[in-house]
């Protein structure tokens, strides 16, 4: 056991070095930890009771200032300022992004090595169930499911898990029937290993690898929906995120007025966390994969 | 091999794919029923009581509304209601959409054509000039052509794209007035013909941009890195060797080769074309299906959103089809897929 802890430290130590190594990888990372440093650091950056219209009024801030006027990024429809949205809308951002990623890994990698390792009738039914999640249009669906369920954190997290689990369980199956064959599950099974032990100590390990490298890829496709979700209306209106930011200042006329101290920040917010979880997640498959290498 | 055997295998062969296409077109029953059955029980989960709900905050009598239960059979056991529900989906017949009062199918026909005009061109041209892309990308590997294609297109692919259309909108419609801030014709004309035809493709002119922008990433991605799995590839060394020019290794030899998941892509897309542009369209007003499933969310207008989602899925499941059906034409060597 202790052989096999040792064995993984060290792989887990050519992961980072190679990691390392990369150029975008380090970028992608850089720029997630800048933002998850303030999302962290929200209360520190601005207060929250700037996000209360009635604050913003008693505070006397101007309405629809540009950045110049109420540093450091202006005030909105209703006075509040702009910073303090960006502020802690990253938290909700982040949050939703994460767990909803969460979530779809643990129902895809649940579905794909049950699938994969039990086999038979059950590998049937579960991927004609899969089949049918990849069929069905993903976008439609979630709002569907965000109508009916309503507006809150949690019901977002869920309506983005139980959507985007399919194509995590196809990738996980086909890594559990090709580690099936190995030699070491033969073995571990003539020792008279349960399928419980084998899962966790043999497919398991075999598997994580990739696992870890898709949900980094799967946290872009989570935030973008969120933000979708969100700019459609669907979002927690007492949790705002960027998505409900950009909704807020298109439905209150931001565009027409060029109010783009409103509308610039979240959106550039949302591309820097994606395209860091995309460069990360890239570089995560090339380690993994180096046929890949320079892709 | 005898003239007589090549028939018979060739007569297997076509009998073999004929057997792959009727399975795929029964798979593709398959799944609109299991779309039917779960859009059935979706909203009645919520809707239990949809006349109420159709009257909500209306003086009509308790006698009415029993009535108009009965007469939507909606007093009967659930499955006799779901039989009732598809003969009625089978006759077009969606309900009646909370917000207009009108049939939620004679809502949904007039937005086909303005999305499938959007949606559609967005997706040609996104397919070819992406394409394009992803090929010079591939050739040149590495080069500061490729680079900059890649990282280009990666930056567009990591953006919400109804925000890239709020950029565009302030940019080219608010500040610099090129082009009209929204609809899909000047609010009081009424022009006709060509002039009318003119001033649409005017309207839409950003949001096509925004979608045709907001899709390339996707397939210069996929070409780059099928063409350059292909570029390791005996037959081009051959090529080289023969003394084929660059250009002509390239169109004739590995493109061709490196197209097939470009194809199958493409396929699948256009599935998506009805459902693709629900927030772009919002943007900037343009009154397709995706406007009009936005509307329905902020109502929410509950038989419109079914109506819709059945429409996007039946889309999605044939394009599907097309797609298997397709690839089997395509790559004889498919046998299962």
């Amino acid at each position: 056991m202790s052989l096999a802890m040792q064995r993984r430290r060290a792989t887990a130590g050519r992961v980072w070095k190679q990691f390392r190594g990369s150029r975008q990888g380090m970028i992608g990372l850089s720029v997630l930890a800048i933002f998850i440093m303030m999302a962290l650091a929200a209360p520190l950056l601005a207060d929250v009771r700037e996000l209360s219209p009635v604050y913003a009024r008693a505070a006397g801030n101007p309405q629809w200032a540009p950045p110049g006027e109420f540093p450091p990024l202006g005030t909105d429809f209703i006075r509040r300022s702009v910073w303090a949205q960006f502020v802690w809308g990253s938290r909700v951002s982040l949050f939703v992004g994460l767990a909803a990623t969460v979530l779809t890994i643990l129902i895809g990698s649940i579905v794909g090595i049950l699938s994969g390792f039990v086999g038979g009738r059950t590998d049937a039914i579960l991927m004609r169930v899969t089949e049918w999640f990849l069929v069905i249009p993903f976008l439609p669906l979630a709002i569907v499911l965000a109508s009916i369920l309503g507006r809150s954190v949690w019901n977002i997290i869920f309506v983005i898990g139980i959507t985007s689990w399919p194509s995590t369980a196809r990738l996980v199956r086909a890594q559990v029937l090709t580690v099936k064959q190995r030699l070491f599950v033969d073995r571990a099974r003539s020792l008279g290993g349960g399928g419980t032990h084998i899962v966790g100590h043999h497919i398991l390990p075999n598997v994580s690898g990739l696992i870890l490298a898709n949900a980094t890829l799967a946290v872009p496709i989570s935030i973008l929906t969120e933000t979708t979700l969100s700019f459609l209306g669907l979002g927690d209106p007492t949790a705002a995120s960027w998505g409900k930011m950009l909704e807020e200042a298109f439905v209150n006329g931001a565009m027409t007025r060029n109010a783009w101290w409103y509308f610039m920040p979240p959106g550039l917010g949302i591309l820097a966390v994606v395209l860091a979880f995309t460069l990360i997640g890239r570089t995560l498959e090339e380690i993994a994969n180096p046929r890949l290498g320079g892709r | 091999m005898s003239g007589s055997d090549r028939l018979t295998s060739e007569h297997a062969r076509r009998r073999g794919r004929r057997r792959l296409i009727l399975r795929k077109v029964l798979g593709s029953i398959l799944t609109l029923i299991f779309v039917l059955v779960f859009n059935f029980f979706l909203f009645r989960v919520v809707q239990t009581d949809p006349i109420g709900s159709l009257f909500r905050g209306r003086n009509v009598p308790a006698e009415t509304l029993e009535n108009l239960r009965t007469a939507f059979g909606l007093d009967k056991p659930i499955g006799t209601q779901f039989l009732f529900y598809l003969k009625e989906t089978a006759q077009l017949n969606l309900g009646i959409s909370y917000q207009t009062r009108q049939s939620v199918w004679d809502e949904i026909v007039v937005a086909i054509p303005p999305t499938v005009a959007l949606v559609g061109v967005s997706a040609v041209l996104s397919a070819v000039i992406g394409t394009l892309g992803g090929v010079i990308a591939a050739w040149r590997r590495n080069t500061w052509k490729d680079q900059s294609i890649t990282s280009g297109t990666m930056v567009f692919y990591s953006m919400p794209d109804f925000w890239l259309g709020m950029i565009m909108l302030v940019l080219f419609g608010v500040v610099l007035g090129w082009f009209p801030v929204g609809g899909m014709t000047d609010a009081g004309s009424n022009e006709t013909g060509l002039a009318l035809l003119l001033d649409e493709l005017y309207h839409m002119f950003l949001p096509a941009l925004t979608l045709t922008l907001a899709y390339l990433g996707e397939y210069t991605l996929v070409t780059r890195s099928s063409l350059l799995d292909v570029m390791g590839e005996d037959y081009l060394t051959v090529a080289r060797a023969k003394g084929l020019r660059d250009v002509v290794v390239r169109n004739r030899h590995a493109v061709p080769n490196a197209l097939l998941p470009v194809v199958t892509l493409t396929a699948i897309n256009f599935g998506f074309v009805l459902s693709g542009a629900i927030a772009v369209e919002t943007v900037f007003s343009w009154p397709g299906l995706g406007k009009a499933t936005a509307d329905a969310i902020r109502g929410p207008d509950l038989p419109m959103l079914q109506g819709l989602f059945l429409l996007f899925s039946a889309a999605v499941i044939f394009f599907n089809l097309i797609a298997d059906i397709t690839y089997s034409w395509l790559d004889p060597r498919v046998e299962e897929i």
